[in-house]
């Protein structure tokens, strides 16, 4: 697409850019004229879908987002909250899935580097980052039957993407020298086609320090700031706007390489140049490059941006103004300064090697106008790239689970009396497995301030000289959405406001990654609209507004979509971080008590939601019917319950039973220190397999010195939960009986080996079975 | 009395300001950055080359941090006595600019690893080490790509006979063996001193390990040599 700039505006040309014959109409009606083919490209991507949000701002604007606490909502390059002491910390998730697939390691490393630059185009040092992939199995799994066949070419293949996925993400932040604090790694056929790779980061700025992305000030200057411009990453936000076919791994040009290096030095002479108080407001370059920052930053202060492309940094030679305005190169930003202070920006850079030139002036009309040797080649208003870009209303249908709601015929609860076998296999299952080989690649201990790192219930910083630290976590449920989707996302805003609620910090706000297939399909808009529903409903109640995120259409390749998969990320407050809770057991002989909501399961109820379980997938090979119910009053009382109890320093650890159940939460929390249980639990007329496996939200395991329990039964009593010890930890051993039966028993190593190098082996075998 | 510190920031690196940190506020001492594009060493008596990427690690770890003013200042500072720290990145730079012998080759898993390790002092003769006993099992943590430390026998034989390996990876119990070495270094080498014993090079990271908060406070033992060898003189 890298025709003359004279070159015939034909339909043909137009559906190559994405366009429809109405969006086309539109252009016309606001140029007055036929668009130039530099014009044509830049209305291209800034309407693109990944650019626009055209599909989703409708149903986005149902979402809270505003508490005390915010200072800066959705619409900036990241959400911004009060943390007290003078401090406000910038965070944003987004994502990176569509050029993660075709080139795993490159798709990945620029997905950190663009939250990265995100976050300190804010004016805040990143402190922090975090990931939540998904991708296909890596092994094969009982459950793999029906609608997703993995055949053992894609089980490879999904290897080499968690590979290269993995390799980048730590390649990026362990160079730039931000701590990875985890996140999750989920398996699952639907994203055989579609990994996932949504990178969430947050940095901390002083409240008076913020910057924004608005330009200011007639005749100011624009500087180009960064690397050069090459031709790489030309169209990657139209690609990422589309559905993958057969031909799709020829995009590999259209993906961006990343500079892990350049990063580092364009964070440092940023946050110096910010300091000399010569800036007035700076935006990085990410999708759609110098085109989406020119007009943005124009847009949000009613100004234009008026710049000369024979000045801007240039790696190639003879590249075309459309290049140059559509190049995804990584690493650069545009700022603009006060004018007769260049120079005082321009010596940070050079102190630091940079490239920083002026290669244009704010100009009062709200318009960007891009020149070339002095000519205009593109003169478009800011609003009609941004505020007015196509809005739609897309047809909804509602989504209608696929999926039997009855136990299927052949599935027996309760036939056996001792599950330590499929116990052992559950540990060593995909989704459940320490995911050690992934987060050892990553640096989590760099800038010292990491408390609790990856592998844990969520990820803990302190703040240095300060008492406070942040608490935050990242959780999503694809599975759930698919079968309910609006009670799907309710559940991932509950569990990851309770894994932050566990280490004793308050959750205070949430960002969100809403990865799905074709809007255009009416069912798929239908999960789309019923999440938003679930994200609104769940945050209000938890008081978590969301202050930014991404939408990610358009996860479907041949014509299959992916699981609705929104992914949350929760930010919470920690007052005094030498009372933060870890979540491993410490010692032998103490307390466990399980805290949850006060609330007897009927037999029915749990077998129906006992099919969307890791167990029923994994051990069982089938799912059915729905996720298991949630109360997010009892959800709200439970997270202040765990903050008073940290407060009060009654317990030593705290965790939440997810994947796997209460046994599974159990088995890990012993795992760090070799600590095994004593535990018996009542029955209440249950399948043994509910009992242990079900997947109840609403549940934290705490361990606790035995003089401490009756303090905190008494505290969740006050805030009508149920408190109940189940047993003792012991040195070594796992015993756990149900109504006085035995029902696992192990010792403590045995399980953890089959837990702690099943994702290793299955990543591994493979490869050996397939070379011989 | 106390001792100044000088850490250098090259372009890249990114464990400059831990290292400041540690030696400013948990222990107290005078601190000072010194930038990669100058030769004043501002009368520091002990430099930290902290880890990180300098120049991006570009063409070898090290390699081009060897040609920086600051590296031509140190290799002199060094030479009358000075005493030299390197940590990681600060190793990898201090075997490239020939202070120290061997070099450090990409991690036999060929992955970049973070997690604590153990490391067992093998000498107390040197100012890093003065203040620890011998056999002594320290928890620290790693995070390298490169740290696969690899010197030919002869060096090896030297650096055993003049007792210049001050640290070598073991087990919680404090032995020697292949599962302990988490990288393939050669000997289950994790640090060593040069022949003046005044310059260290070690890839595990004691700044990451000297606060409670952290989790890890046994990297304290060996800042806390550094801090009172001023002592020894």
């Amino acid at each position: 697409m890298t025709s003359p700039e004279n070159a015939a505006i034909t339909a043909e040309v137009i559906r190559d850019h994405g366009l429809t014959q109405d969006e086309y109409q539109r252009i016309l009606k606001w140029l007055g004229r036929t668009p130039t083919l530099t014009e044509l490209g830049i209305f291209s991507v800034m309407w693109s879908e990944h650019c626009s949000y055209k599909s989703s701002r409708v149903h986005l604007k149902r979402l809270p987002t505003r508490s005390k606490l915010v200072v800066q909502g959705p619409g900036e390059n990241a959400g911004i909250i009060d943390i007290g002491d003078g401090w406000t910390c910038a965070f944003k998730i987004e994502s990176h899935n569509h050029p993660s697939f075709i080139e795993p390691f490159q798709g990945a490393t620029t997905g950190v580097g663009g939250i990265l630059r995100d976050i300190f185009t804010m004016g805040a040092r990143p402190v922090a980052v975090m990931d939540s992939l998904r991708f296909g199995p890596v092994t094969k799994e009982p459950g793999d039957s029906g609608r997703w066949q993995t055949d053992q070419a894609t089980i490879h293949k999904n290897h080499s993407i968690v590979d290269g996925v993995v390799g980048g993400v730590a390649s990026y932040g362990n160079c730039f020298g931000v701590p990875n604090l985890g996140g999750e790694t989920k398996f699952e056929p639907c994203y055989n086609g579609n990994p996932l790779v949504n990178a969430f980061a947050l940095g901390l700025v002083k409240r008076e320090k913020i910057f924004y992305a608005k330009a200011a000030g007639a005749g100011n200057p624009v500087i180009y700031v960064g690397s050069k411009t090459g031709r790489d990453g030309i169209h990657g936000a139209t690609m990422a706007s589309e559905e993958f076919s057969e031909g799709s791994e020829a995009k590999r040009p259209n993906v961006q390489v990343g500079d892990p290096f350049m990063e580092k030095l364009l964070l440092e002479a940023c946050v110096e140049a910010m300091e000399t108080g010569a800036v007035i407001g700076i935006q990085d370059m990410g999708a759609a490059g110098l085109t989406c920052s020119t007009c943005e930053m124009g847009g949000r202060g009613a100004v234009g941006l008026e710049i000369e492309l024979d000045k801007v940094p240039q790696r190639e030679t003879g590249m075309t103004p459309y290049e140059i305005m559509l190049s995804e190169s990584q690493e650069r930003m545009l700022l603009v300064a006060e004018k007769g202070r260049e120079e005082e920006v321009f010596a940070v850079f050079r102190k630091w090697g940079l490239d920083a030139v002026e290669i244009g002036q704010v100009i009062p009309e709200n318009k960007m106008r891009v020149r070339e040797h002095g000519n205009v080649v593109a003169e478009i208003p800011n609003e009609a790239l941004t505020d007015d870009a196509p809005l739609y209303h897309r047809p909804v249908e509602p989504w209608v689970s696929p999926v039997a709601k009855e136990v299927p015929d052949g599935i027996k609860f309760g036939t056996k009396k001792d599950l330590t076998g499929e116990f052992h296999a559950l540990l060593a299952s995909p989704n459940i497995c320490s995911k050690r080989w992934v987060y050892e690649q990553y640096d989590s201990m760099v800038q010292t301030n990491t408390m609790q790192g990856p592998g844990g219930e969520a990820g803990v910083i302190r703040i240095k000289g300060s008492q406070r630290g942040l608490a935050m976590a990242l959780d999503g449920n694809g599975r759930w959405c698919y079968l309910e989707p609006k009670l799907g996302a309710m559940h991932a805003v509950a569990e990851a406001a309770r894994n932050v609620a566990c280490t004793g910090a308050r959750p205070v706000a949430a960002t969100n990654c809403l990865n799905f297939g074709n809007p255009e399909k009416p069912p798929i808009m239908g999960q789309f609209s019923a999440v938003i529903d679930g994200l609104t409903e769940a945050c209000i109640a938890l008081e978590t507004p969301i202050t930014g995120g991404n939408v990610s259409f358009y996860n479907e390749t041949l014509g299959e979509g992916i699981y609705p998969t929104p992914v949350l990320g929760i930010v919470g407050l920690l007052d005094d971080t030498s009372k933060a809770v870890g979540s491993h057991f410490k010692a032998p002989g103490k307390a466990i008590v399980l805290l949850n909501e006060n609330r007897k399961k009927h037999i029915d109820e749990a077998q129906v939601e006992f099919g969307s379980s890791e167990y029923a997938l994994h051990i069982l090979g089938a799912m059915w019917g729905a996720p298991p119910k949630l109360s997010l009053g009892a959800e709200k009382v439970l997270h202040q319950a765990l903050r008073q109890l940290a407060a009060e320093e009654l317990v030593e650890s705290a965790k939440d039973c997810s994947d796997g159940g209460i046994a599974a939460a159990l088995a890990e929390k012993g795992f760090a220190h070799n600590i095994g249980v004593d535990v018996d639990f009542a029955s209440s007329g249950l399948p043994l397999e509910c009992v242990l496996f079900g997947e109840n939200p609403t549940r934290v395991l705490v361990s606790c010195d035995a003089g401490h329990v009756s303090r905190i039964q008494q505290v969740a009593t006050n805030f009508g939960l149920a408190a109940r010890q189940i047993g003792t930890t012991i040195p070594g051993n796992f015993q756990v009986r149900v109504d006085g039966n035995p029902a696992l028993r192990a010792e403590v190593s045995a399980l953890k080996e089959s837990w702690a190098t099943a994702l290793d082996r299955a990543l591994h075998s493979d490869v050996k079975a397939a070379a011989v | 009395m106390a001792m100044k510190f000088g850490v250098i920031i090259f372009p890249g690196s990114n464990c400059d300001h831990d290292a400041y940190w540690a030696f400013k506020e948990v222990f107290q001492q005078p601190a000072t950055f010194l930038w990669h594009d100058s030769s004043d060493l501002q009368g520091c008596d002990a430099v930290i080359v902290p880890g990180g990427f300098a120049y991006g690690d570009y063409l070898r770890t090290g390699a081009i941090a060897r040609f920086s003013p600051i590296m031509e200042a140190v290799r002199k500072f060094a030479s009358t006595g000075g005493l030299v720290m390197g940590i990681c990145n600060g190793f990898q730079i201090l075997c490239e600019s020939g202070l120290l012998p061997g070099v450090l080759m990409r991690n036999k898993n060929l992955k970049y690893i973070c997690k604590p390790v153990h490391i067992r002092v093998e000498s107390t003769d040197s100012p890093f080490t003065h203040s620890l006993r011998r056999g002594e099992v320290l928890e620290v943590p790693i995070g390298h790509m490169e740290g696969n430390y690899y010197c030919d026998e002869a060096t090896l034989q030297q650096l055993q006979k003049q007792d210049r390996i001050l640290f070598r990876y073991s087990t919680p119990e404090g032995t020697i063996t292949p599962e302990a070495n988490p990288n393939g270094a050669i000997d289950n080498i994790a640090g060593i001193c040069s022949e003046g014993r005044n310059v260290l090079g070690m890839m595990p990271h004691p700044e990451r390990a000297s606060e409670t908060a952290l989790g890890m406070t046994d990297g304290v033992r060996i800042l806390q040599a550094l801090v009172t060898s001023g002592t020894l003189k």
